[in-house]
């Protein structure tokens, strides 16, 4: 995959990418596979023994296929998801289109407010520690990036409900809303937003205060990565040779810094701000575990603590997709705005 | 790459000092020593105060987790005063007779005799964190070695040999990269320790040592892959190929050590986020079982008491992740700056721009940062 040929065209390359995305998909999937049969046992069995007769088991097990030899079961899971056939969780009564629709908008909402968090956050503090390299102040946001990145984000999230829900009483500790409110049910699934939109705005507003806590726990996290990416590529931008010949040409300090080195520095940190969209989107399991956010990640948990195997095939599929699309979107949007990039 | 130093460390040591130094291996030793502090002695004092840092701290932990059972007040499980355990009992000891008033109270603040406080089940919370410093670094240590050296031939070999063997490997390595580490670790931690039951096998932390390891795999993979890529081109590897090197001498002799520079900085910040996925296991109950002193284990345990206003339990296990990792962090960032000559200040600039065509040559699409930082910032999701 390297690439040393240069200059042809971006079509070529965006094909090339739309190309290989179902190949690395399904390598994904195999992998995953694979690993889900080292599991011991059947995985129906391994799910429901002790909960059901055994009957039950046994057409559970011809139900789902798992009684024919692992090569069969392979080609079957594949066909059925060509289908858009993904499985029926075990322990979960909703359909899984029934179960995504629930908890994907809860991952996406916390995802976007996070992202939101940390991506300034992340932009301004990294530039701003690369331009004054050695400072105090460089000091200081290296310091912040290098903590937030080594706290650990349950722990982080128990000492903000201790002090914020426990303490003060402003926010309240966990879950997307409180249980007295009836969830508005509206086109986009964002609790806040639909709330909005509908015009209910307690409804909005509980959600959001819901949305407060978990978002800025991961937000701040996330920015350490963010910091640290954002100074190290400024840094090497700022040694490059158009940024000392737009020096040598006389280009004040700001343009210097703002045009030539913070545009191209930003290349590669887009990049990683997608990946990490792209696996916080596979669920922000901690986070999500911590303040009982009912999204892909918690419902994951759950799934693996139930033994409940179909189901976490169910879900790590999913995220296998979005990770797919996702990596797609951001390889075509780099070959968008970086020229070397592309074949 | 158009200088061999392209990563600091100076590389040319296996090409030319071998020559220079013939003379009076004495004064070789001296300048091979010289010769590898030089990078050191250019960095900038910021760098430099990072690795000091970063190295305090961590040796402070180390100390701790090696002396942990004296240092440690109590045993992991230890819900007594010492005149009434019997530490021969069991894996971890345990107290036999203790009326009840001589128990250790539970869920006692702060104070002067426990300094960090008690659980709810009268465990001290100072001991726990410092014998919890131990399972640490034991899994780390573990867990990085067992990356290593699956990650490093696997990238020297796919480097090297180039083809469709390269971009096979490249593709899976890619898979794996890509896939939620977490998750990855989960998976794997759950699957293995159901079949090590299976087989009546007893071996706590193995499940966790080889899932969080798999995670690093991929990254060692990568770095050295490509820093290879660019290393084989060079003229001294020509030259001793056309010499008729066999293809074992090229790849350890010539390439192995040009390459080996870029790991020690992969290897802290790995290690700093292995501290962070065993606690994430721990946490979600995949990691260390109980009794074990474990701080994602006890961050978890301390959930109740937390909001029920009992901060101390579930507080100072964090605050030891939290240390811990900021420590290997700084000495993993600091590394980072002194290694890479693109950050490093006072790098000569030849240099620099040989680094830079380096980066380009290995530039797979993904990375034009090449350096190692950026490659385990980008798959940092112990969310």
């Amino acid at each position: 995959m390297s690439t040393k040929t240069s200059g042809s065209s971006l079509g070529k390359y965006i094909a090339v990418r739309v190309a290989l995305a179902p190949v690395f998909l399904l390598l994904l999937l195999t992998v995953l596979f694979i690993l889900l049969r080292i599991l011991p046992g059947d995985i129906v069995t391994a799910s429901l023994a002790g909960r059901a007769s055994e009957e039950r088991i046994e057409q559970a097990r011809q139900a789902a296929g798992v009684d024919r030899p692992i090569t069969v079961q392979y080609v079957e899971y594949l066909t059925d998801l060509a289908r858009g056939d993904f499985g029926q969780p075990l322990t979960d009564p909703r359909s899984t289109s029934e179960l995504l629709a629930d908890v994907l908008p809860a991952t996406f909402e916390l995802t976007i407010v996070a992202m939101l968090i940390a991506i300034p956050l992340g932009i301004v503090l990294g530039a701003l520690s690369a331009r004054f390299r050695d400072t105090p102040l460089d000091g200081a946001a290296r310091l912040f990036g290098i903590v937030s990145f080594s706290l650990p984000v349950f722990w982080l999230g128990i000492q903000a409900q201790l002090i914020f829900s426990v303490w003060l009483k402003w926010l309240p500790t966990g879950n997307r809303i409180s249980g007295r409110i009836v969830p508005v049910n509206g086109p986009t699934g964002f609790y806040v937003l639909d709330g909005f939109l509908a015009g209910n705005s307690e409804f909005a507003i509980t959600a959001l205060k819901h949305l407060i806590l978990p978002g800025a726990t991961l937000g701040l996290v996330i920015s350490g990565i963010f910091i640290r990416l954002v100074r190290v590529n400024m840094l090497q931008t700022l040694r490059a040779d158009y940024v000392e010949s737009a020096h040598a040409r006389g280009v004040h300090e700001r343009p210097v810094l703002f045009r030539h080195a913070f545009k191209n520095a930003l290349v590669p940190v887009i990049t990683i701000m997608g990946l990490q969209f792209a696996l916080l989107l596979g669920g922000a399991i901690l986070t999500e575990t911590t303040f009982s956010w009912p999204g892909i990640g918690s419902k994951l948990v759950d799934f693996i603590n139930a033994r409940d195997y179909v189901g976490v095939q169910v879900l790590v599929t999913v995220i296998a997709m979005l990770i797919t699309v996702t990596s797609l979107l951001i390889d075509i949007l780099n070959g968008l705005i970086d020229p070397r990039v592309r074949y | 790459m158009a200088t061999p130093d392209s990563t600091g460390t100076d590389s040319t040591e296996t090409g030319t000092t071998d020559v220079t130094n013939t003379a009076s291996p004495r004064s070789g030793i001296r300048a091979r020593i010289e010769h590898a502090l030089r990078p050191w002695r250019r960095a900038n004092p910021g760098a430099r105060y990072l690795v000091i840092a970063g190295t305090v701290i961590t040796l402070v932990f180390l100390v701790m987790a090696v002396f942990a059972d004296s240092v440690a007040p109590f045993g992991e499980s230890q819900y007594c005063p010492d005149e009434f355990f019997d530490p021969t009992v069991g894996a971890t000891g345990t107290c036999i007779g203790a009326p009840p008033d001589a128990q250790i109270p539970a869920r006692v603040a702060p104070s002067a005799e426990y300094p960090f406080g008690t659980t709810d089940t009268r465990f001290d919370v100072l001991s726990r964190v410092i014998l919890g410093a131990r399972i640490a670094f034991l899994v780390v240590a573990f867990s990085t070695a067992f990356a290593m050296l699956i990650g490093v031939p696997l990238g020297l070999f796919s480097g090297y040999i180039g083809g469709r063997l390269d971009r096979v490997l490249v593709l899976i390595m890619d898979t794996i990269y890509a896939f939620p580490s977490l998750l990855l670790a989960i998976l794997i931690a759950f699957a293995l320790r159901l079949r090590l039951e299976q087989w009546g096998i007893d071996a706590p932390f193995v499940p966790a040592a080889i899932s969080v390891g798999t995670v690093y795999i991929p990254q060692y993979f990568r770095v050295i892959r490509n820093h290879t890529l660019s290393v084989k081109e060079e003229p001294f590897v020509e030259a001793a190929r056309s010499l008729g090197a066999k293809r074992r001498t090229v790849v350890f002799r010539y390439i192995f050590f040009n390459v080996v520079s870029s790991i020690p900085v992969l290897f802290t910040l790995n290690a700093a986020d292995a501290v962070l996925t065993l606690a994430a296991l721990g946490f979600l109950g995949y990691g260390i079982k109980f009794p074990t002193a474990e701080w994602g284990l006890d961050v978890n345990l301390g959930l109740a008491d937390s909001v029920g206003g009992f901060w101390w339990t579930a507080f100072w296990p964090g605050v030891a992740i939290t240390l811990l990792v900021t420590g290997l962090s700084l000495i993993g960032e600091g590394l980072n700056d002194i290694v890479n000559p693109l950050l490093r200040v006072k790098g000569f600039k030849g240099k620099v721009k040989g680094a830079r065509a380096a980066m380009k040559a290995a530039g797979d699409r993904r990375e034009q940062p090449l350096d190692a930082e950026s490659t385990v910032l980008a798959e940092g999701d112990v969310r």
